[in-house]
């Protein structure tokens, strides 16, 4: 029997609208059972699902024959995410919405996916590496750097 | 898996001696599929709709795309001259809205009866 490693856990799920709540309820649950508090699971909650359904859409451009793969990376004090598609990577920012430049009808209303993930998470990162695929790369921490500070 | 739909109920309240207020409540998902149900019960409402109740309370999920049609319905009842007020969202999401700049177009509250008192305050 081939040895895994015991703290990681992965799923794949198709390139399609609604299977990116499989992948944030398996993230939601390892969280929880990790000891995160209901806040952080609701970040972590968003920032997968808003990263699956790039990877569906970016990624994988909605092919169904396509999979997305999650891997959920336990270690004692944080909780790692990546989110694999077959594209070449993003190109975009997770720059924060002009909500004023959205309402004038200046700047798409939709489009804050990557700004959401940057802000939800301790951590986030997009790695192109065609051909075999890109992936984003998020982290949430038990005790975040802010906190470890205030209890010092 | 189908996604799971967006509900919306359209109610009409009243509060204090003001004008009738619009209620949308919505229920299920909001994500890019709620297109019809979003902006289409909207834009169904009667033209003298001024005053206009978002109810959040019983959405299960809300991605960055139900948030875009929540925009829309924002720019587009900017257009009319109406008045939006917000209630029923989770601490999660009051901070999502929050945080992509929402809120300097629709006020957040915790219920109805307060978001509901706050157009006649």
């Amino acid at each position: 029997m081939t040895e895994k490693n015991p703290g990681i856990i992965e799923l794949h799920i198709p390139s399609r609208l609604g299977y990116e709540k499989i992948a944030m309820n398996t993230a939601a649950s390892t969280a929880r059972i990790m000891g995160f508090s209901d806040e952080r699971v609701e970040d972590l909650k968003t920032a997968v699902a808003e990263a699956c359904i790039n990877a569906m859409e970016h990624g994988n451009k909605f092919d169904e024959s396509l999979s997305v793969g999650i891997i959920l990376s336990m270690s004692d004090d944080s909780l790692e995410v990546k989110v694999v598609d077959t594209g070449a990577g993003t190109q975009g920012h997770g720059t924060a919405p002009d909500i004023d430049r959205k309402m004038h009808e200046e700047e798409k209303a939709r489009g804050m996916g990557m700004f959401l993930i940057q802000a939800l998470v301790d951590e986030a990162e997009w790695v192109s590496s065609p051909p075999t695929g890109s992936y984003a790369r998020m982290v949430i921490r038990l005790h975040p750097a802010s906190e470890s500070l205030e209890r010092r | 898996m189908q996604e799971k739909s967006t509900q919306v109920k359209l109610d009409e309240v009243q509060c204090g001696d003001g004008a009738p207020i619009t209620v949308l409540r919505f229920a299920g998902d909001i994500t890019s599929a709620s297109q019809a149900a979003v902006l289409g019960t909207y834009e169904a409402l009667p033209q003298d709709a001024q005053r206009i109740l978002l109810d959040f309370s019983k959405v299960e999920y809300l991605n960055s795309s139900g948030i875009a049609l929540v925009i829309q319905l924002m720019i587009a009842a900017s257009k009319h001259g109406q008045t939006i007020k917000t209630f029923g969202l989770t601490p999660h999401f009051q901070k999502v809205f929050t945080m992509v700049g929402i809120t300097k177009y629709t006020s957040l509250y915790p219920d109805e009866q307060t978001a509901c008192a706050a157009f006649t305050a």
